[in-house]
């Protein structure tokens, strides 16, 4: 595990900060399992999950993380991509003075301050303590408060009455839903679907960890290069940091 | 006294129908050797159980593979004659047996599955298949990704 994680650093100081960041440890590989917490326990906020997306590894192309996001979430569209549920997706932005353009994956930013809690009258929209941002969609009656407070247009509203639903994706009509970081499988030990998609089928842009453990890659790597938050202005203090925009 | 008679008929009538009709429901077995509780626990309580375990597992992460919904379906699954396990639309599902009979309506199956994953979707992937970092990939240059067009 040592080895692995000196190669990484060696790695990123041969890289330079600018062009390559190393995703390489993540999760499953961190070396501290202390922190695979045992089943039947609750979550506290000595974590703090984050991801980091390496902008400049994000293929224009690819969509894998969209696609295993659809599959894991079990996400059926109607052919409506005005109000299809998405909990991610691919965004464009360009510099119109210099035509500098990036595409990065853009999902709930899993804010500090998230402005979907505060702005929902039945305490259904809420932040877990290790800073996972929810829909508990048993209290959601449906009002869409969040969906307009949130900056990032990260919330869907489901408008037609659901089949099929996957078992670890209870989803239907009435309710609002957003990533949810894969909860249900980081409470088991296992990234989010999206950053195992980008690991396997795409490039290898994004690292999911604990932004509290030193020994998290994505911590040390946040400590060493400049990372951004989307709309830092708005003092939400998402969790999901971008790096190259 | 004609009234009378006629009550006694209606009602004798009635008992005789009512066994037919609305007898106690016959609730399917659960799988494994027995439940989170005694079964008359498991009856009387069951919502509240549930309840409290929805709670934990939102708003905590307490996740545990022997409670909660996704549990009771497990070992609760009603198969159909093919060997397929019933969803809620049968009322030959657990959760419908007793519900139906007792007129107690559920929203939960609007929103969860009613009935175990597919196998082949739900039990293979992630921890099967450990993900090698993207430089062991990019070492052994079996699929070098192609450079990201980063700022030159
Ligand atoms: C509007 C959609 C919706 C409805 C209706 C709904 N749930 Fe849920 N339920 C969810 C979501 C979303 C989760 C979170 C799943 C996760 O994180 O794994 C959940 C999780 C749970 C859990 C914990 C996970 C598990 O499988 O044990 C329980 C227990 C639960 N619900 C019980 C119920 C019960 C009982 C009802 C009916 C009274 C119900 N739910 C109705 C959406 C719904
Ligand atoms: C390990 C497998 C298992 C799990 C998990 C399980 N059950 Fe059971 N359940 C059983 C068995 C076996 C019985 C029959 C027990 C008996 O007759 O003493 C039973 C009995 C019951 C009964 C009483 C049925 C009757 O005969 O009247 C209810 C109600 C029930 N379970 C509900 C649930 C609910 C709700 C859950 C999830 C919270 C659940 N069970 C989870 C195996 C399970
Ligand atoms: C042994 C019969 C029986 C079985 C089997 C059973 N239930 Fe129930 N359930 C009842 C009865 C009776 C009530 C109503 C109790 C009351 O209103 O006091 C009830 C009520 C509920 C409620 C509360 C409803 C409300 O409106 O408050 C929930 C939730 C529930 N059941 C979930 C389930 C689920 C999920 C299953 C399948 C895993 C299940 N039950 C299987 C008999 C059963």
């Amino acid at each position: 595990m040592s080895d692995c994680m000196s190669s990484r650093r060696d790695l990123l100081k041969a890289a330079g900060a600018a062009t390559l960041l190393a995703p390489g440890v993540f999760l499953l590989a961190a070396p501290t399992p202390s922190k695979a917490r045992p089943e039947d326990t609750a979550t506290d906020s000595s974590v703090r999950w984050g991801l980091l997306v390496d902008t400049n590894r994000c293929d224009q192309e690819c969509t894998a993380c969209v696609t295993a996001c659809k599959e894991e979430m079990g996400l059926t569209g109607h052919g409506r991509p005005a109000t299809d549920a998405q909990y991610i997706r691919k965004v464009e932005i360009a510099e119109p003075k210099t035509g500098f353009t990036r595409s990065l994956p853009v999902m709930c930013q899993h804010c500090s301050s998230p402005p979907c809690v505060d702005v929902c009258p039945t305490g259904a929209s809420f932040k877990r303590a290790d800073g996972i941002v929810l829909v508990d969609r048993h209290v959601c009656i449906g009002c869409r408060y969040c969906m307009m407070a949130c900056p990032y247009k990260a919330r869907s509203f489901v408008h037609e009455t659901t089949t099929d639903q996957l078992p670890n994706n209870p989803r239907g009509k009435g309710c609002v839903e957003a990533c949810t970081l894969c909860a249900h499988r980081v409470d088991a030990g296992i990234v989010p679907a999206c950053v195992e998609a980008c690991h396997s089928k795409g490039r290898g842009a994004m690292l999911f960890g604990d932004l509290l453990n030193p020994e998290h890659a994505i911590t040390q790597v946040v400590a060493q290069h400049p990372t951004s938050q989307i709309r830092a202005d708005l003092k939400t203090d998402p969790g999901v940091r971008y790096h190259g925009i | 006294m004609r009234i009378l008679a006629a009550l006694l008929i209606a009602l004798s009538l009635g008992g005789l129908a009512l066994p037919v009709l609305a007898g106690p429901p016959d609730v399917p077995k659960g799988a494994g050797e027995k439940c989170l509780a005694d079964a008359a626990t498991m009856r009387r309580n069951h919502m509240s159980m549930l309840m409290h375990r929805r709670d934990a597992t939102m708003h905590q992460g307490v996740r545990a593979s022997t409670n909660g919904l996704k549990a009771c379906l497990d070992c609760h699954a009603v198969n159909d004659g093919a060997g397929q396990p019933v969803g809620i639309d049968s009322d030959k599902h657990f959760c419908r047996v007793c519900h139906d009979y007792a007129a107690v309506k559920v929203d939960c199956f609007e929103c969860h599955a009613s009935k175990p994953a597919a196998k082949k979707a739900a039990e293979a992937p992630a921890e099967a298949e450990p993900m090698a970092p993207p430089e062991a990939a990019q070492e052994s240059g079996a699929a070098t990704p192609p450079k990201p067009e980063g700022p030159k």
